[in-house]
């Protein structure tokens, strides 16, 4: 593709999974405890798409790749000092809310009208990035819901592979059950690709890339646009942890097998 | 309502956040040094953790494992810290800040690792402070990391100073290293045949240049400089053996022997021809005065780093200690709260967080000084060029002048308009920030690395025996151990007692500490819960004894502030620390306090955290005053000898029978007559008759004066314990052990 291509990535912030997470009744609804203090981390799986769509981009001149990103404006900010220097991207940030507790069909709303107000973006030529999941969200709809909004007809979700065709049309491989993929082809943009978790590492930590990426991302932090909360968009009669015990036990030493038939035992027990 | 109140009820939720600590370390402006910490934080808590946790401390021997960790440095933007833009560099302008960041993160895993990262930059500090842009440019280029596309490996350094026994050490004059003109073809380059052995010299086993501190064994080259050797040089360039050291395993530590042939244009500074001799335009000492006074504040930061990393560990420890017992069931006091049910352990751990506070805003304030001090110092150089003003004596004495007038300046009552040229005239600000980082760096070094060892130690024993073994999280034992080379290297303690003992006469910076107590009970009005009050009696008790010391003498008649007293000086530089670091702590926790509204990551638990951070200033700044005041009443007093029960003794005493007269005309006096002598002239069973203030009543004012502002420090440190059993911890430490 001479042109190359204007790959959206959708992606915003979690907590730091390491963290104590315990939900919790506010009067504005559900939370998490201290989720504003935690320290937070991109979202694993918009992570991935992110990684995917710079490595696509980087194979194809005159590719651009956007992060739009609904958030905290201070928490994306933070997120933005590790993740701007990985890759090459410009940040299109809307300061608010992301928790679990986020309404989906708002949040998609919120992230179509941002995608359309980019300057300068080519729908012809988009590729539309997100994670499948959440680490916090997982409400398995949200990126549909943007490429509806947006009219983007062609959709994959699960996405480990995609590679371009001679002819520049798009093989895709989407997770199924059984630890198996199912092999799509795609003739070309505009496509959405919801990742699970890709093929690429996470690349490593390069400040001149971050210099570069934060001369524009810091202005439009400064310029992001406040998200009118949805007023009764949903409401949540009553929301409890998980009936789960999480014990974390740090362990040296052991193999794999060891470690997969301490769970099993621990789970027949459970 | 007063911010006192309003943060009464709010307490302490998390750890601090980072962009708490940006605001409190005045970075929160500054995303190229957030992005570096993150970056040097992806190093630390990932490779190093790792190799510390797979045993990469366990040789001597520089090792793959450790090497790889130098190339994850280079990759991750580490080593490129110290180069200016176009050597390579990312961060424009002064980088002390920076450094001390670095230094920070790495610490907070390893002290090792951030040695061997800081001593590339001490091998290129010489060539940085006082090289020839030639020499810069070579230098810095080859040592800055490759950049993308090119393929090269980038150059390490090594610094050279330290000789084996008897030579140079504490004593830097002691140098046997020497060099000598063996080659000087009329109007070429003189060649030098350099001759230098070295002790305990980091980076040497893979260094590719080596900055040398050697001395004229020549008549035609006149005093003491520096040199730059290559490997490759012509001759001998032997690493030595390693280092078999106990501390900082991930850096390489040697004792190497040169003897190399080089162009003189390898002299740091470069050099003139006089009635031919060759003289070097620095001599070493003073290129490693310029070096040591930046580079010294980042081994303060690394201690600091280390008192709080320990804190989550020992929280988490200290939780879980009986979880899985029979009998400590879930709801029970032993299950949910552990160890943290006993005072002590509570209140020690405050310590250990509140001395971690305490160092790290000296330090960082020091880090800043620097950076502001750096375009000022360039700056000031080139107004005192412009004046026509040149060579060391000249400039010394210039700047005494313009010093004299700062000091009076700064004496003024606050609002005077003449005040104004301290801040508008560059020369003036030169000299006023010039004698603070004379203070800030000694102290940060000294203080932060002396008790910030002791401290760890109170860390390590949080731990019970788990502390001392290799397993403990955080690497506790290995802090613990490696807190007293920071204390050593560098210069050790000795070295910086005695610079201090120099620089806190400088009446430019009693000046301004004599301003500081007035801005701290200023600030202990608005915000007493902070302790400031405390510190402002003590400050003022810590001047008092200076000024004392300076106009005494001994019973001797000995001159007691004076260089060759030690006893005297050290000391009383030892108080001033504990005093500059809990000042810098209240400075901090006000900023936070002042700015962190403005970020709602920060805001939101903002009451809560600065309520938790001003009780721990109050600790420390009653632990501060409480150690000022031990030294100075030391010093005040203990140079005057005890009266005894000799001639002169009894004059100072009342006679049994003398006061029994007495008693008839002042009813009662008797009973309070400690000293008497009966008649048959037994006295009472002691060491002699009580001793008397001798002109330091004033003292003993301050000094009960100082014991009651101690109210409330206690209740402090039993709300940050509370705190301290009530936040929140991350499930699980992020980096291996
Ligand atoms: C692991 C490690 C790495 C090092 N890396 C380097 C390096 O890269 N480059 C380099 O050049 N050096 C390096 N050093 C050397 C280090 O800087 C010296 O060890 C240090 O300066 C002290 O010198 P010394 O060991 O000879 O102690 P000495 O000079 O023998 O001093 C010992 C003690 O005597 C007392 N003392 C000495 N003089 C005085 C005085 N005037 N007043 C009062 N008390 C005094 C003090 O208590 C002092 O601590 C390193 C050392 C170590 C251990």
């Amino acid at each position: 593709m001479s042109n190359g291509y204007h790959i959206v990535v959708c992606g915003s912030v979690v907590p730091d999974p390491l963290q104590t997470l315990e939900p919790i009744e506010t009067p504005a609804g559900p939370a998490l405890k201290n989720e504003m203090l935690l320290p937070a981390v991109l979202d694993p799986w918009a992570a991935h798409a992110l990684y995917e769509a710079a490595n696509l981009a980087a194979h194809a001149a005159g590719s651009k790749v956007w992060l739009v990103s609904l958030g905290a404006k201070a928490k994306l900010r933070q997120v933005m000092m590790t993740i701007a220097q990985k890759v090459s991207f410009e940040l299109v940030p809307i300061d608010g809310p992301a928790s679990g507790f986020a309404d989906a069909h708002a949040t998609a709303a919120l992230l179509a009208e941002a995608i359309q107000s980019i300057t300068g973006l080519d729908r012809s030529r988009l590729l539309l990035f997100g994670g499948w999941e959440s680490a916090s969200r997982g409400a398995g709809v949200t990126m549909q819901l943007i490429g509806e909004r947006l009219g983007i007809l062609d959709q994959f979700q699960g996405v480990d592979q995609l590679r371009v065709q001679p002819d520049g049309a798009f093989e895709i491989l989407e997770r199924i059950e059984g630890g198996r993929h199912q092999v799509s082809l795609c003739q070309g943009p505009p496509a959405l690709f919801g990742w699970a978790t890709g093929n690429l590492p996470e690349p490593r930590n390069n400040p001149q890339i971050g210099m570069a990426n934060m001369r524009a991302i810091m202005p439009a932090l400064q310029r992001a646009k406040t998200a009118a909360p949805a007023p009764d968009a949903i409401r949540y009669r009553s929301a409890s942890p998980p009936k789960q015990q999480r014990q974390t036990r740090i362990v040296k030493n052991l193999s794999a097998e060891e470690i997969a038939r301490e769970i099993v035992a621990w789970i027949e027990k459970a | 309502m007063s911010t006192a109140t309003r943060h009464k009820l709010e307490m302490l939720r998390t750890l601090p956040s980072d962009a708490a600590r940006q605001i409190q370390w005045s970075f929160a402006d500054r995303y190229d040094l957030q992005m570096l910490v993150q970056s040097v934080r992806a190093v630390a808590r990932g490779p190093v953790a790792r190799l510390v946790a797979q045993g990469g401390r366990n040789t001597h021997e520089w090792t793959p494992g450790k090497a790889e960790m130098l190339e994850a440095f280079d990759h991750s933007g580490i080593t490129a810290v110290f180069m200016d833009l176009e050597q390579g560099g990312f961060i424009a302008g002064p980088r002390n800040l920076a450094l001390a960041l670095v230094a920070f993160e790495l610490a907070w895993v390893d002290g090792g690792a951030a040695t061997a990262s800081l001593a590339g930059c001490l091998a290129l500090a010489p060539i940085h402070e006082r090289g020839t842009p030639e020499q810069q440019d070579r230098y810095m280029k080859l040592a800055a990391p490759p950049q993308p596309g090119e393929d090269r490996k980038p150059w390490r350094g090594a610094f050279c100073l330290t000789e084996p026994i008897p030579y140079v050490g504490v004593d830097t004059g002691m140098l046997d290293g020497k060099i000598r003109i063996v080659e000087w073809k009329p109007g070429e380059e003189p060649i030098l045949q350099v001759e230098k052995r070295g002790r305990f010299i980091t980076n040497i086993g893979f260094a590719n240049f080596v900055t040398a501190a050697v001395d004229s064994g020549d008549d035609r080259i006149k005093g003491s400089c520096m040199v730059i050797l290559e490997e490759g040089d012509p001759g001998i360039f032997d690493r030595g053996t390693a280092t078999k050291k106990m501390v900082h395993q991930l850096s390489s530590t040697g004792d190497p022997i040169f003897n190399l042939r080089v162009p003189a244009s390898r002299i740091v500074g470069g050099y003139d021809i006089k009635n031919g001799v060759l003289v070097p335009r620095y001599s070493h000492s003073e290129v490693i005065e310029a070096v040591f006074r930046r580079t010294r504040v980042t081994v303060g930061v690394m201690t600091a780093a280390k008192l709080l990393s320990a804190v989550e560990p020992v929280i988490r420890y200290q939780r879980g200690r009986f979880r899985g017992a029979a009998t400590a069931t879930p709801g029970s006091v032993r299950y949910e709260m552990g160890l943290q049910a006993r005072e002590d352990a509570l209140h020690r751990l405050v310590d250990v967080w509140a001395t971690g506070e305490a160092s790290a805003s000296l330090a960082f304030a020091a880090a800043r000084a620097f950076d502001e001090l750096d375009p000022l110092e360039r700056e000031a150089d080139r107004i005192i060029a412009e004046r026509g003003v040149s060579g060391t004596r000249a400039k010394a004495k210039f700047l005494r002048q313009v010093s004299d007038e700062a000091a009076s300046l700064l004496r003024l009552m606050p609002g005077d308009q003449r005040k104004e040229k301290l801040q508008s005239d560059t020369l003036m600000r030169f000299v006023t920030l010039d004698s603070l980082a004379d203070i800030l760096c000694p102290a940060a070094k000294l203080w932060n690395t002396g008790w910030g060892a002791q401290m760890m130690r109170e860390a390590v024993s949080l731990m019970g025996g788990y502390g001392i073994t290799e397993d403990c999280p955080g690497f506790l034992g290995n802090k613990w151990m490696d807190a007293q080379l920071e204390a050593t290297y560098e210069g050790p303690e000795a070295v910086q007692r005695r610079q201090l003992s120099v620089t806190m006469t400088n009446p430019v910076f009693l000046a301004q500490f004599r301003n500081w107590i007035r801005e701290m009970r200023g600030i202990a009005s608005e915000r007493p819960g902070t302790g400031a009050c405390t510190l402002a009696t003590a400050m003022t008790m810590w001047l008092w004894t200076l000024e004392r010391l300076q106009h005494s003498t001994d019973s001797d008649g000995g001159k007691l502030y004076q260089s060759a007293r030690q006893g005297v000086t050290f000391p009383l530089a030892d108080a001033l620390c504990w005093l500059l670091a809990a000042r810098c702590q209240v400075l901090d926790v006000l900023e936070l306090d002042r700015r962190g509204a403005q970020d709602s990551s920060v805001a939101e638990g903002l009451s809560g955290l600065v309520n938790f951070l001003s009780d721990l200033c109050h600790v420390q700044t009653a632990r501060a005053g409480g150690e000022a005041a031990r030294i100075c009443a030391e010093l005040v007093f203990g140079y005057n000898r005890h009266p005894a029960w000799d001639e002169e003794g009894y004059r100072g005493c009342y006679q049994q029978d003398e006061l029994d007269a007495l008693e008839g005309f002042v009813p009662g006096i008797a009973a309070c007559a400690t000293d008497v002598i009966a008649g048959d002239g037994s006295h009472p069973s002691k060491a002699g008759p009580c001793a008397k203030c001798n002109g330091a009543e004033q003292f003993l004012t301050l000094h009960s004066k100082l014991a009651t502002c101690l109210t409330g420090s206690r209740l402090a440190k039993d709300r940050a314990a509370e705190a301290v059993s009530k936040l929140m911890i991350p499930e699980v430490l992020d980096y291996p052990a």
